[in-house]
């Protein structure tokens, strides 16, 4: 796998992290580059409360926090930081406002990769948003200064519009932890994990594939 | 959370009669919706501390549950109310679950603003 200094990951929701990204992210972690992540809400917003559920309304962002602690954990990130938006309304907020952290942060780490969501082409308004915050710090920095940015995209036409992702990564030597920290997310993903895990169980291609293997489009800025 | 008692939830609305609440109301069918069902017309509203008076407020029908609390010049109501929640800071926290258990609906009044 490709080496870089520092992995700076950027995504609006505790549970972004878990799914198409946690594998890279352990891979990184263990050949001892550093991650930072910055999460920009608490997913304070979310549907599922748990199965069965054990969260309100009021307590699901303090229990979500924990789990994205837990999760970091799971995957060896020793920095994350919790940027304090709300969940379901960074589209609201002065986009360039995000960009100016991001940029205050990529000033402080130098990273070498950054992953973020791709825009537009992420589905949830949040994600879209923060991905548009993120290519716009990096955007800003002189050529030859800009990391590599690496993007998640999953709306339904990603792949007409965009082509195939040119990033793809085998995550198999971490696939436990992947698990692990989709697990972590407990009030999100306890009715998804026990169908993963029987699936997993019965070697299933199209899970074993979702596992292992992750793919991001590299940003091009001109 | 339980699901909804309408003696219980009743006698708890009229704890707030006629005093300033904040009201937290919510109505979403998440952000996938329309991903997942490109023909879903996904559409949603939220208010969170919103500061309102009620003369009275009801709860009725029978499972799922609607809640109207009205006001000097207008109304408040969700309906699709299936459990409710006395909480620690004596917030009354009511929600509405689908049948996969994910919140389409939340109706919450408290005297103090929520965080
Ligand atoms: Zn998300």
């Amino acid at each position: 796998m490709e080496k870089h200094d520092h992995v700076l990951v950027v995504f609006p929701h505790p549970d972004d992290e878990a799914f198409g990204v946690s594998g890279s992210i352990a891979s990184f972690i263990q050949n001892g580059t550093p991650v930072t992540y910055m999460c920009l809400t608490l997913g304070e917003m979310g549907r599922n409360m748990g199965n069965p559920p054990f969260a309100n309304r009021e307590t699901l962002p303090l229990i979500r926090k924990k789990e994205l602690t837990a999760a970091c954990d799971v995957l060896g990130i020793k920095d994350v930081r919790m940027m304090g938006y709300r969940d379901k309304t960074i589209e609201f907020e002065d986009n360039a406002l995000i960009a100016k952290q991001v940029t205050d942060v990529i000033d402080e780490l130098k990273p070498t990769l950054v992953i973020t969501f791709y825009p537009g082409y992420s589905v949830h308004p949040d994600h879209d948003s923060c991905g548009e915050a993120v290519i716009e710090a990096v955007r800003k920095l002189p050529e030859s200064e800009r990391p590599k940015v690496e993007c998640v995209a999953f709306s339904n036409n990603c792949v007409e519009e965009l082509g195939e992702a040119d990033v793809s990564r085998d995550v198999s030597t971490v696939q436990d932890k992947k698990i692990s920290t989709i697990e972590a997310h407990r009030s999100q993903t306890a009715g998804l994990i026990a169908g993963v895990k029987k699936r997993l169980k019965a070697n299933e291609e199209e899970l074993l594939n979702w596992l292992q293997k992750e793919r991001f489009w590299t940003y091009k800025f001109d | 959370m339980d699901p909804i008692d309408t003696t219980k939830v009743q006698a708890v609305i009229e704890r707030f009669v006629d005093k300033d609440v904040y009201i937290h109301l919510e109505t979403t069918n998440g952000a996938y919706a329309s991903h997942f069902n490109e023909s879903f017309f996904s559409a949603g509203a939220y208010i969170r501390n919103g500061k309102i008076r009620y003369t009275r407020g009801k709860i009725t029908g029978d499972e799922p549950y609607r809640v109207g609390l009205k006001m000097e010049l207008g109304w408040i109501y969700a309906e699709g109310i299936t459990h409710w929640e006395l909480d620690g800071e004596n917030r009354l926290l009511m929600a509405g679950y689908d049948k996969d258990g994910k919140l389409a609906v939340a109706l919450q009044i408290s005297e103090t603003p929520f965080d």
